[in-house]
Parts: C-alpha cells; structure tokens; sequence
C-alpha cells in the first residue's frame, strides 16, 4: 500500500480535477449566450416583432445606404407558435390519454412494449420525422404546409408527454383512486376528476418541456414547412418559423446581420420555457 | 356502458403510439424500395459513391461515406465529452450532492440541453470555426473536428445527468463500509462507486452516443458537405442526417428514394443504439 500522504495528495488532486473540469463545462453556456446577446440585442426594437422578413434587395439597399436593414421576423414568430400550437393539440391529448393507459396497465406486455417504442421514439432524430411529415402529409396534400411540420413536430412531442403523464400518474398513493372507486364513481370520472387533477403539475411541466423542446427545431421544418416570407394563417400552406428564419439569414449574405437578433430571441424563449418548467417542477413535486 | 368507451379510448391512444412507430418503419421502407432495388440493400450501404448526374445512367448513390461520417463525428464527440461529463456527473452526484452548487452546475448544465441546434451551429461557425482556422488546424475550419467538438458540448448534459443519478443510487453502506477501512474519498470513488455504478454510465453515454449520431443542423453548419469519405479528423465531410437536411429538398426519383433509405437506416441505428442503452438501463435498475 503507498503511503498515506501519497493517497491523500491523490485525493485531493481528484477533488480539484473534477471540480476544475467541471466548472469549464459550464465556459460554453456562457460563451454562447454572451455571443448571442453581445450580437443580438441591437436589431430587436418593435419592428423587429411586427414586420415580416425583408427581400434580399431591400437588404442589400438598406446595407449600401448604411441604414439598419428594415423588417423582422413576424411571420417566423407567427409560424413558429401556430405550428407548435397545432402540435400540441394532436400530442398533448394522444400523450396524456398514452400516458394514462401506461400508468393503468403498468404490467402486461403491451404495456412494456408500448413504453420501450416510446423511449425509441424520444431517441428518434428529428431529422427522420421531417421526411415521416414529408411522406404523410406533403405528398397527400401535394405541397408543403404548416401542417406537414406541425405533425413532425406532434411526433416529437409525443414521448415526453407520455413518460411524464406516466411517471406522475405511478407516483400518486393507490389510496386516491381507491377512495374514488370505492365512493361508487364510475372509473373515467375517478381517472378524469380525481387522478389527473393530482397529477397536474407533472404533466403540465411535461408538455412545457416537450413545448420548449420543439420550438427551436429546424431540421424537420425544412422538409415540411419549408419557409413564407408573409405571415401565414393558413395551416395547408407553407410557413415560416424563427429557426427557418435563421437558416434563411444565415444562407443569405445580405441578412446576415438579422442572424444574432432572431437567434436570440429564439434562445430567450426556449430557455425561459425551459427553466419555467422545472421551476414549476419543483414547485408541483408530490 | 360510458367506462367501457373510456377504456377503449385509452387504449386506442396506446395502440395509436404503436402503429406510428410501425408506420414510420414501414414508410421508411417503403420510400427506400426503389434505392435498395437499383443498387441492392448491401450494395447501397457498401458503396461510398454520391453522384447525382443529370442523366439517369451517370446517378449512383450509396451510403458508405455518410455512415463513416457519422461514426467518426459522433465516436469523436463522445471522447471529448467524456473529460467534462464524468466530473459533472461526480461533482453532481457525489462531491456536492443535495448541495446548492450541485444544483447550479446541473441547472446550467442542464441548459446546454435546451440550447437549439441551429444556435449551436452558428455559435461553431461564427466562433469556433476561426478559432480552428487561427490555430492553423484546417484551412477553411470546417470538418469533422469542428461538428465533434461542438456536438461534443451538446450531448454533455445527457451524458451528465443520467450517469449522476446512477452514482447517486450508490447504496449508503457500501460506501461507508469503504471509508471506515480508511479508504480516501478517491478511492471509494475507484473502488465502489465506479465498478457499482458503470454498467449505468456505460448506458448513459450510449443514450448521448445516440443523440449525437441523430444530430443535424449543428453537424450541417459545420462538417462542410462533401459526400466522401473524410480522410481525417480535419477532413470535411458529411454525415447521415447533415446529407438528408442538405439534399433532401431538391431530391426527386431515385436520389430522393436513396436519401430516404439513408433515413431508414439512421432510424434503424439509433433505434439499436438506444434499445441497447435503455436495455442496460433495465438491467442496471434490477
């Protein structure tokens, strides 16, 4: 055995590593968002948030005449909350309802099975749900819509809706739903007014977190809604969003400078879902 | 009467969740059909030629290049992560556990999480990318380092987060047992929580190994988009899911068909790598 002031300098040479290493994990958060917030900040004013997308030339005019380039990105933010919001009223019940089955019948094989294609499809790069969109809805439909991403987008919401319905639900005591049952209420009435109003906080954190988790895609939008340059109310129409928007800019060298703004504002929401979730996670913990 | 229709209802959401996965398999294959006919199911992966001629005697499509390209990005990324994952997990799970700075460094890392890819891209390709130009590693800075090293940041938190709850779930005693022998605290750390808890962190980094291998826009910002095999580290390239987000929008016919066969076989891939690690995870927890 080495001597005992050997092993404690190896201790304490642990303890620093894994702190050092660990602080430098934390370097990249804060170089990104300070790039993008240093980048950023200037282009947002209010026209950045009502005006839609300038063309390229006006672009270009504005650059040669030292002007601020003119325009925003309202259809990106008007496509992005429509889609999510579609989104969500096909996941959310189908996850809920999933999730429900799951927490009920926790034991036999469909179950098991249904659980495991769940945790494959949480696993599922969304790049492949863009070409499912693509072959379920662009094709059927004959053209790109809001919709086509609206159901990539649905799918990858799904998993974390279902786990999260799931996992609440086996938290609550057998008590509750027992004293239902046992009052004579008829099961849907227990599952619907007594178990899921209990679950409430997990399951609507769920949905937060699967809400922040799409709403920054891109991959899967480019082969469904594939971008408009007006604001579009229209769901069997193509649309844009506030991450296609940022492929656009980047792509186009005259709107480059747009790029920062609508990453950030892209970044400040998806973050603030994200933390608002797990506050209220920790507030609503049974 | 009523509860019996809830109950169906419930269980159609479940049966719902399953014929997505089946349907996705299923058109997957079926858009694949005409590639694996022309060049042949071992044909199409062997090959690592990506031509898309004018005329239809000069096309010849293969996945060879994209799967390598895949490979060498995400095994890369996952060595890189794996200095900064592992003391996050242990600063998390062990050193500073239930501690508040435990709680900032898995919030923050936790973050790195919601951050979406497209902002990661830029991020690698406005900062990181002269940065790997000035150290003189790559003339144009993009390839395969670039895409690993910030693929590298994103898969941390998943890596982090799970392989800390499996050093938390560590038994109390054995590591009690351990220090009143006079062991030091690296060395229960080497000697009982490591050999306990591995098998979980093992599955931990196959889980982000399958978020990395499905990651798309970060990776198409920066590998460069050449369909060849890279020749190196420093090499440009391309990987499964960046040739799809690159090529898909203007494919029709046959290179349409081959670049949803190299969409099934990054559904079948991930789907295997995240079987295996949920099937770890099981294992672990019994």
């Amino acid at each position: 055995m080495s001597s005992l002031k050997y092993r404690l300098f190896k201790n304490k040479l642990l303890t620093l590593s894994v702190v050092i290493f660990s602080a430098l994990t934390a370097v990249p958060l804060v170089l990104i968002i300070g790039k993008v917030f240093l980048k950023g900040w200037r282009q947002i004013n209010w026209d950045f948030f009502t005006k839609t997308t300038p063309t390229t030339l006006d672009a270009l005019l504005a650059i040669n005449n030292n002007q601020p380039i003119p325009g925003g990105i309202a259809n990106g933010i008007v496509g992005t909350l429509m889609m999510v919001l579609v989104a969500s009223v096909i996941a959310i019940p189908l996850g809920v309802m999933c999730g429900i089955y799951l927490s009920e019948n926790r034991k036999t094989k469909f179950s098991t099975v249904v659980r495991f294609l769940t945790d494959l499809l949480q696993g599922t790069p969304s790049i492949i749900l863009g070409i499912i969109a693509y072959l379920w809805v662009v094709i059927p439909l004959k053209g790109y819509s809001a919709l086509a991403g609206s159901v990539a987008l649905a799918i990858m919401m799904l998993p974390l809706i279902v786990r999260s319905t799931e996992e609440t639900m086996n938290l609550l005591p057998a008590s509750l739903k027992e004293a239902g049952l046992a009052l004579g209420s008829p099961y849907r009435s227990v599952v619907l007014k007594v178990l899921l109003p209990s679950a409430f906080g997990g399951v609507f954190t769920g949905i937060l977190l699967a809400v922040s988790r799409v709403i920054g895609e891109t991959a899967p939008l480019m082969l469904t809604a594939l971008g408009a340059t007006t604001i579009q109310w229209d769901i069997t129409k193509p649309a844009s969003a506030v991450s296609l928007l940022i492929w656009e800019f980047y792509n186009d060298p005259n709107l480059q400078s747009m790029i920062w703004s609508a990453s950030l504002f892209l970044l400040l929401l998806v973050l603030s879902l994200n933390i608002l979730a797990k506050q209220l996670a920790k507030k609503w913990r049974i | 009467m009523s509860d019996k229709i809830f109950r169906s209802l419930l269980l159609v959401s479940a049966l719902i969740l399953l014929l997505i996965f089946a349907g996705m398999f299923f058109s997957l294959s079926k858009g694949a059909v005409p590639a694996f006919r022309e060049f042949g199911f071992f044909g199409f992966i062997f090959s690592d030629k990506w031509i898309s001629g004018t005329g239809q005697s000069t096309e010849q499509y293969g996945a060879l290049a994209f799967i390598a390209g895949t490979l060498m990005t995400s095994i890369l990324a996952l060595l890189i992560c794996l200095p900064f994952s592992l003391p996050v997990a242990f600063f998390v799970g062990e050193y500073f556990r239930g501690k508040k700075v435990a709680g900032i460094l898995g919030g923050i890392v936790d973050l790195l999480a919601g951050i979406p890819s497209i902002v990661y891209g830029l991020w690698g390709f406005y900062a990181l990318r002269p940065l790997i130009q000035s150290l003189g590693l790559s003339e144009q800075g993009f390839g395969v380092l670039t895409s690993s090293l910030v693929l590298a940041i994103m898969i941390i938190p998943y890596a982090a987060s799970l392989s800390a709850e499996f050093i938390r779930m560590v038994p109390q005693e054995l590591k009690e047992g351990a220090y009143s022998l006079g062991a030091t605290r690296a060395e229960v750390i080497r000697n009982i929580i490591f050999p306990t808890s591995f098998s979980g962190i093992f599955s931990a980094y196959v889980l982000a190994l399958g978020r990395a291998i499905g990651e798309t826009m970060a990776v198409t910002m920066l590998i460069g988009n050449t369909s060849r095999i890279p020749r190196g580290l420093m090499d440009t390239g391309n990987t499964m899911a960046s040739i799809i987000a690159n090529q898909f929008g203007e494919a029709d016919g046959l290179k349409l068909s081959s670049l949803i066969a190299i969409g099934l076989l990054l559904f079948l891939i991930t789907a295997i790598v995240n079987f295996l690690g949920r099937l770890m995870i099981k294992r672990h927890s019994v």
